[in-house]
């Protein structure tokens, strides 16, 4: 890649933004990995505060604990990658008006935790913004077995997933899966944001 | 006469809707993601939205966790 490419491909992610409904184990490793690949804006949903035992998979500190995570997240995202936007909204998201934070970026992120949640969540981005890319992701619980990671692609629903995985309240959350599947989400927006023509 | 439901070999039922099929096949989880042919079905239209014969149906159940 010459530098003249270098500089479009930074410029097209410095222009995008990206919206995240969840700061947990998936929420928490996207942003963080669409902010040093240079998104320029992220806008960021989540109720919850920063606890100890959060710190075993997802992208926060000791010295974050009882911090709201979007603010928490907003800190490290400024150490990280200076000079990204980050919009974080700590409110819960509202049966029926779900996908109303998320309007005006150009790809959804679902990073939420509870099964029915996150299929509500599909449901409402699919019905209210019609046509919208959306990245959501299922199957994070286990180790190993890599291979059974695959991308599930409905347009514009892309779906990271191992059909194969536990539950996450019969099975364990460990960091690499669920970072590894933070991380393919993020890589699944660089091609939608990116242009698939243009994967390298 | 049948249909593919998840890559196994179901009867087909002329007639049937979306929502008929996670009936008779007892998915009882309250939300599903369901795609025909590839194409996705959104919630509201399960109840009126038909498939034909032959037709590839994928029944998503997202598991928990983030």
């Amino acid at each position: 890649m010459d530098d003249a490419e270098k500089a479009s491909l930074e410029a097209s992610l410095r222009r995008a933004s990206v919206g995240i409904a969840g700061a947990g184990g998936l929420g928490s490793n996207a942003a963080v990995a669409l902010a040093r690949a240079g998104v320029g804006h992220l806008v960021i949903v989540d109720f919850d505060t920063v606890e100890e035992g959060n710190l075993d998979r997802q992208y926060y500190f000791l010295d974050q604990v009882g911090m709201r995570k979007v603010e928490a997240l907003k800190d490290t995202i400024e150490r990280a990658a200076p000079g990204v936007r980050v919009d974080g909204i700590a409110r819960r998201l509202v049966r029926g008006e779900m996908a109303a934070p998320f309007k005006d970026v150009d790809v959804v992120v679902e990073a939420l935790d509870e099964a029915e949640t996150k299929t509500r969540f599909v449901q409402e981005v699919l019905r209210d913004l019609p046509g919208k890319p959306l990245v959501a992701a299922s199957g994070v619980a286990g180790w190993g077995a890599c291979e059974r990671i695959e991308i599930k692609r409905l347009a514009p629903l892309h779906l990271v997933r191992d059909a194969r995985a536990r539950s996450c309240d019969d099975g364990v959350l460990l960091a690499p899966k669920v970072c590894a599947i933070a991380n393919m989400e993020a890589n699944v927006v660089l091609e939608i944001l990116l242009g698939a023509e243009h994967v390298d | 006469m049948s249909i593919d439901v998840n890559g196994d070999t179901v009867p087909y039922v002329k007639g049937e809707t979306v929502a008929d099929l996670l009936a008779r096949m007892n998915y009882v989880f309250p939300m599903l993601v369901v795609a025909v042919d590839g194409k996705l079905v959104q919630e509201q239209d399960f109840s009126s939205t038909e498939f034909s014969d032959g037709a590839k149906i994928e029944v998503i159940h997202l598991t928990s966790g983030g």
